[in-house]
């Protein structure tokens, strides 16, 4: 192969290389990421059975009630609407009634509770998740810096 | 007292830096040599002075002066010593002078050790090296500042994050920045190239154990932060795929990158232009990680505070540097000579190659990162990036790099021969088919990704030591004789097969935790038992105490084999009224190279409490292969070659100082 062939074989391979690489990160984006909704989101949105979404909100008072073994209920909210969820599992250490919580999972019948398989809490007392914030900001819930009552 | 020095001793170190930025740039575009003879002086200075401000912070949090609103926030008088040391770093203000401290450190590092180096290329690299200090430096005096007091000074302090109360955030941030900073090395020494726009074998000589120290610094500080979370958030999970985490795996990427095409710079003198755009978009991507950690635009563990002005300013520092740097590059690319030629299959082929992919890896992990952010700011919608979509684009672009790392360091520079490469790897090939079989075999349902993945696991490891095998001629003269071979070989080369083995190990590790271990989450009550790992469980109830800033339940297990009792954890429950805020503590005891996990969760009604047990197969193969992996990089570290300087830089100098005496 002459110097020009050769460079030619290597740019070919590298870019049908770097193609399939952004065809893959193409459909993975396209199939595999998860949409964050608050509870008014869900409603307004219609959110349809069996999709995976992260759903995210603050943990309604009085409404955590514990089941048999590991399976918990609770509501969540944005002080407009409020959803069901179910979770079966450990809930981390910093869920509590009034707090930023997100959880992933899905719907298994429209307008049914919501099934989580993870659930996740914020990192420390005084922050609050980013999405939680900005949809409460959004609907003028909670400003920043202000406690949070509810 | 202390902290007003040390805050002064923060502004006259941006002082020093703005000196060290600009005289000794200027003393080496106009050949003067006083000018450039003030860099190792400024760079040395400027270290200095950081350490003051430094250890002033530290002599604040160690008496627990809460007149200063940064320990004030962060500490607490009850807390232990070690906690009130390691605070210093545990937030947003103190991490960034910690940052800093370490640039200033690497700074003085070349300025002391780089005395083989061209008087100007020298002045340039310190001069970089100083303006990337001025503006952190500003960073950190106009929005971060830790030594701002407060009045009256208030009683107690707020307490660290109980999270970080822990050894971890003695290890993992400092080796992570050590790794992080040490990219700027490999940055200046672009930056400078570029301005002189001369680059040859000896700049990557030169450059390769800058890269190789930072890079070795941030495999031990991922590798630290990902045992670090494992244990001490109680979720059981190595690695999150979580933004953060991200931010530091791409420039461990692209640092890998640059330490291969850095040796096909020194050996060949090709791949040049593309080894000064690795060395340039690795440091970028730690600026770029510094940013999304430090500015508060992600979700995380990490992100202390979030002040829009802080995003702002470093945003800013982004731009500047990535944009200037690749604009430098882009004019002055051009002029840089192509070097040696070479084939497709080759040494050099088998790098390129490594290059690729570990760029390719990068950009997806980079999409994946920011895709959220860029389609929040355009669209509004908010989505979450996770595990399934690195698992369907990292995973299988590592798959054909990690079965061709044996293969490249068997192949000849210029041109390989690639069937010969493979026959030699025959012992690698074979024992890995045996093991995956073998697992399939044992392990009976076993996922055949599984085998596969614990048999090319195999296969590195096999394989690392070919080339070791090879240039010892073992098996082809007497043993005595390839011992002597061994002996003589480079340093540089146990190195290698030493990485490349701990590349091995810690994909074993990943697989079997993946496909092996077992979960169980179960409602216990005192004496309740339960099966793990073929090992019995039992819970022997819950005990209240007191720490020494905390009160904590602790469960008690009692673990049992063959009906005889092998073993006790315990986990705990800790609560924090400092910042009313529970921990968990997970209790972890290690049988071989697998760790039994328990972790307690919300006590029940009826007095019993929910556990969660893991049983994590083979687990810490993942960690030892990391330190397979710095013990390399300090073997190659330790090569004469890289020390000493090789034959054309000691010529270099030479003709240098002639240039500079005459």
């Amino acid at each position: 192969m002459t110097r020009k062939q050769k460079r030619f074989t290597i740019i070919g391979v590298g870019m049908s290389f770097l193609l399939s690489a952004v065809l893959l990160v193409m459909f993975a984006l396209s199939s595999e990421i998860t949409y964050f909704h608050s509870p008014t989101d869900v409603i307004e949105k219609a959110v349809k059975p069996d999709t995976r979404i992260r759903l995210g909100g603050l943990v309604e008072h009085d409404s955590i009630i514990r089941g048999e073994g590991t399976k918990v209920s609770f509501t969540i909210t944005d002080n407009e609407q409020t959803v069901v969820v179910n979770y079966d599992g450990i809930l981390p250490d910093l869920f509590r009634e009034g707090q930023g919580v997100i959880t992933e999972g899905a719907f298994n019948v429209m307008g049914g509770p919501f099934v989580a398989d993870s659930v996740l809490a914020k990192h420390d007392e005084n922050y609050m998740p980013k999405e939680i914030a900005d949809s409460l900001k959004e609907r003028g819930v909670w400003k920043d810096g202000e406690p949070i009552t509810n | 007292m202390s902290t007003e020095l040390g805050h002064f001793a923060l502004i006259l170190a941006l002082a020093t830096a703005i000196m060290q930025s600009i005289l000794p740039m200027v003393g080496a575009a106009r050949s003067d040599t006083r000018l450039m003879n003030v860099a190792p002086m400024a760079a040395v200075t400027c270290f200095a002075l950081v350490l003051l401000s430094f250890a002033a912070l530290t002599q604040a949090y160690l008496t627990s002066d809460f007149s200063v609103l940064n320990v004030f926030e962060n500490s607490h008088s009850l807390k232990p010593t070690l906690y009130k040391f390691t605070g210093v770093w545990g937030n947003h203000e103190g991490s960034m002078l910690l940052w800093i401290l370490i640039l200033a450190f690497f700074g003085a590092l070349v300025a002391v050790f780089g005395n083989n180096l061209p008087p100007t290329l020298k002045a340039n690299v310190i001069g970089v090296q100083g303006w990337i200090l001025v503006a952190f430096l500003l960073f950190i005096i106009f929005t971060s500042n830790p030594f701002i007091r407060i009045s009256p000074p208030p009683f107690e302090g707020q307490d660290l994050n109980p999270i970080l109360q822990d050894i971890g955030l003695a290890i993992h941030p400092p080796l992570l920045y050590l790794g992080y900073v040490g990219f700027s090395i490999s940055f200046s020494f672009a930056i400078a190239a570029l301005i002189e726009g001369k680059i040859d074998a000896a700049w990557a000589r030169w450059v390769r154990p800058w890269t190789l120290t930072a890079w070795m610094f941030l495999t031990a500080g991922i590798s630290m932060g990902s045992y670090w979370a494992y244990y001490e958030l109680g979720w059981g999970g190595w690695w999150f795929w979580d933004p953060v985490e991200n931010a530091s795996f791409m420039p461990w990427l692209l640092g890998t990158a640059l330490l291969h095409s850095a040796l096909v710079m020194e050996k060949r003198e090709a791949l040049k232009i593309w080894t000064v755009l690795l060395a340039i978009m690795a440091f970028s991507l730690s600026l770029l990680g510094t940013f999304l950690v430090r500015s508060g635009v992600l979700t995380s563990v990490h992100a202390f505070a979030t002040d829009p002005t802080r995003g702002v300013f470093i945003l800013m520092i982004l731009c500047v540097f990535i944009g200037g740097a690749l604009t430098l590059f882009a004019l002055r690319a051009s002029s840089l000579r192509a070097g040696g030629i070479f084939a497709p299959i080759s040494r050099e082929g088998a790098l390129v190659l490594n290059n690729l992919f570990l760029t390719t890896a990068t950009m997806t992990v980079f999409v994946g990162t920011l895709y959220p952010l860029f389609l929040e700011v355009i669209s509004e919608e908010k989505i979450s990036v996770g595990a399934p979509f690195f698992n369907l684009t990292f995973g299988p672009l590592m798959v054909p790099l990690l079965l061709a790392i044996p293969i490249g360091p068997l192949l000849s520079w210029k041109r390989g021969d690639l069937l010969g490469a493979m026959q030699r790897l025959y012992v690698a090939i074979l024992g890995g088919f045996a093991v995956a079989l073998i697992v399939i075999y044992v392990q009976t349902g076993a996922p055949i990704l599984a085998a596969v993945g614990i048999g090319i696991g195999i296969y590195l490891i096999i394989g690392s030591m070919a080339e070791l095998w090879m240039r010892a001629g073992l098996g082809r003269m007497a043993f005595s004789k390839s011992l002597g071979r061994l002996k003589g070989l480079p340093r540089s080369i146990y190195g290698t097969a030493m990485a490349h083995f701990g590349v091995g190990v810690t994909v074993i590790g990943i697989v079997a935790v993946s496909a092996f271990s077992s979960e169980d989450i179960v409602a216990m009550q005192p004496k309740d038992q339960i099966e793990a790992g073929g090992k019995t469980i039992i819970f022997e109830g819950i005990e209240n105490a007191q720490g020494p800033n905390y009160q904590v339940q602790i469960g008690h297990f009692t673990i049992m084999e063959a009906g005889r009792e092998i073993g006790k954890t315990t986990s705990e429950k800790r609560f924090y009224p400092a910042r009313q805020m529970p921990t968990t503590e997970a209790g972890i005891v290690t049988y071989g190279a697998s760790q039994l996990y328990v972790s307690l969760g919300d006590p029940q009604a009826n007095g019993g409490l929910v556990v969660r047990i893991w049983y994590k197969s083979w687990v810490t193969f993942i960690w030892y292969g990391t330190v397979f992996m710095v013990l390399g990089a300090i073997i190659s570290l330790s090569d004469r070659r890289l020390r000493v300087g090789a034959p054309a830089a000691r010529k270099t100098k030479a003709t240098a100082q002639q240039g500079a005496s005459a």
